[in-house]
């Protein structure tokens, strides 16, 4: 369904992915783990077509897709969702406005019908006593549950998260992450989920794939991402159940 | 001397490759305007925030220009005893500089920064990657209707500029000079040709696109959370006031 071969991209001398290859299965959650700053999201922007690979090719649906010009793009995305990292709701548009939004842009549904999108989309994410709101009214969970809202409102195909639990508390953490799952599982989305919780990751993932160094290093179910012989991953697990580096724990 | 060659080489890199990032954006605005969806309302709602709210400012402005030339050419024109030019003075003053200028540099400072502000946190704050994967494109949607707005607007206010600054003249120069009335408005009508009224007002519209673009450009290619967003604004009314009077004089030359 997507597949990213040998991708390269650097910014400036800074390079960010050397050579990542990954295959993600229709309609499977996939998650993309690895430390702050390695890239993930560089990653994640490439799938949708915000960042053009310096090398490599990404191919969507068996479709080469690295050299589709804007307007292809445009055409392809709208089969997209994209959850961003800190929402990106349109702050002068009211809750229902931004999930409108997809909906008045690609669609020729009647106001009606657009409300009636509106009203089923809000309520799966818990949101329809809020619709009226300002993203500014909003707390950070409820802003992204807006922006989940959003994200679906076209129904689409593949689902793009950035990061979606970062900076909530634990248990919004775990609620954001089950609506995840949940509407993942209940429209048979391809997900695909950007983090570096790796606790919510084991729990919730079909596969999970761990970038370091801007690579690929392991790939797999959970299970087989926990048995993992390589160096970092076994690292970057140990770290996360234990709270921190295994170097740093005998000073501590 | 080394250093400032080497400062001397960055800005003349960093003026091509904005001047041509501007172009590149002015090329895309003008190729997707006639694409649809045509956003009206949005670009009515642009009108009346770059146009009918600039109004008082732009009033006020020329009101007291018009009043300032007045003053300032009586003292001359006395000198040699010709008051009587007056009227026609500040009218020229007004619709073939003052009017134009004066208007986009206010609307500049009011419109101009406030486009470069929002499109810079809707860039800082990824909005506009937003829209861009919701499949809109953002220029279309952000950069069109605010450049034809501008385009549209700035004559407008143009020539509502030129009447109040002629007005303000003849406030200061009737009223209080007692300049003939008659003289005032007769020398008007002899000296100020269509001509001057019109050039003011093709400067006007191309000034109201260079605000447009710049505050635009500089909002849409914001990076840098809110320092980053605070620059650009400060960046685009400094870079569209001069371009506004370096374009004002080069038009100035070619139109005469």
């Amino acid at each position: 369904m997507v597949e990213l071969v040998d991708l390269h991209k650097s910014f400036g001398e800074q390079k960010v992915l050397t050579g990542v290859n990954l295959k993600i299965s229709r309609g499977s959650l996939t998650f993309i783990m690895g430390r702050s700053g390695t890239g993930k999201s560089v990653l994640l922007k490439h799938i949708i077509g915000l960042l053009k690979p310096d090398r490599g090719k990404i191919i969507i649906d068996g479709q080469d897709v690295t050299e589709y010009s804007e307007a292809q793009w445009q055409r392809l995305r709208r089969r997209f969702g994209f959850l961003f990292q800190e929402g990106a709701l349109f702050d002068s548009m009211t809750v229902a406005e931004n999930v409108a939004f997809p909906l008045i842009e690609h669609t020729s549904l009647s106001w009606r019908e657009i409300e009636k999108r509106v009203q089923e989309k809000l309520s799966v994410v818990g949101l329809l006593e809020d619709r009226d709101k300002y993203p500014a009214e909003l707390s950070g969970g409820m802003r992204k549950r807006a922006a989940l809202a959003r994200a679906l409102a076209l129904d689409p195909e593949i689902i793009l998260f950035d990061e979606p639990t970062t900076g909530l508390d634990p248990i919004l953490q775990v609620s954001i992450m089950r609506l995840i799952r949940d509407t993942q599982r209940q429209f048979g989305l391809t997900g695909i989920v950007v983090t570096h919780d790796v606790s919510i990751a084991m729990k919730a993932a079909d596969f999970i794939a761990v970038l370091h160094e801007g690579q690929i290093v392991a790939f797999g179910p959970p299970e087989e991402i926990r048995g993992s012989p390589h160096p970092f991953v076994k690292q970057f697990l140990q770290s996360a159940f234990e709270g921190c580096l295994p170097e740093e724990g005998s000073h501590v | 001397m080394g250093n400032f060659l080497v400062y001397l080489g960055s800005f003349g890199l960093s003026f091509v490759s904005q001047a041509g990032g501007m172009f590149l954006l002015l090329v895309t605005t003008l190729s997707l305007t006639f694409k649809p969806p045509y956003r009206v309302r949005h670009l009515f709602k642009q009108m009346e925030f770059v146009g009918v709210n600039s109004l008082i400012v732009v009033v006020l402005t020329a009101l007291f220009s018009g009043m300032v030339i007045a003053f300032q050419s009586y003292r001359a024109l006395s000198k040699f005893g010709g008051e009587s030019l007056l009227g026609g003075l500040v009218a020229l003053s007004m619709v073939r500089e003052l009017g134009p200028v004066l208007t986009s540099l206010m609307v500049t400072a009011r419109a101009g920064s406030a486009m470069a502000a929002e499109l810079g946190t809707m860039r800082v704050t990824e909005q506009i990657d937003a829209l861009q994967v919701m499949a809109v494109h953002p220029v279309h949607y952000l950069v069109v209707p605010r450049f034809w707005a501008a385009v549209l607007m700035v004559p407008l206010l143009t020539v509502i500029a030129d009447a109040v600054g002629i007005a303000g003249g003849y406030l200061v120069g009737v009223m209080l000079l007692k300049v003939d009335a008659g003289i005032f408005v007769e020398r008007m009508r002899d000296m100020v040709e269509w001509i001057d009224i019109s050039s003011g007002i093709y400067k006007a519209f191309v000034f109201g696109g260079l605000l447009a673009l710049i505050g635009c450009y500089k909002g849409y290619n914001a990076s840098g959370g809110a320092e980053g967003v605070g620059r650009a604004t400060t960046e685009a009314v400094v870079i569209a006031s001069v371009a506004i009077l370096v374009g004002d004089y080069i038009l100035t030359s070619l139109l005469f």
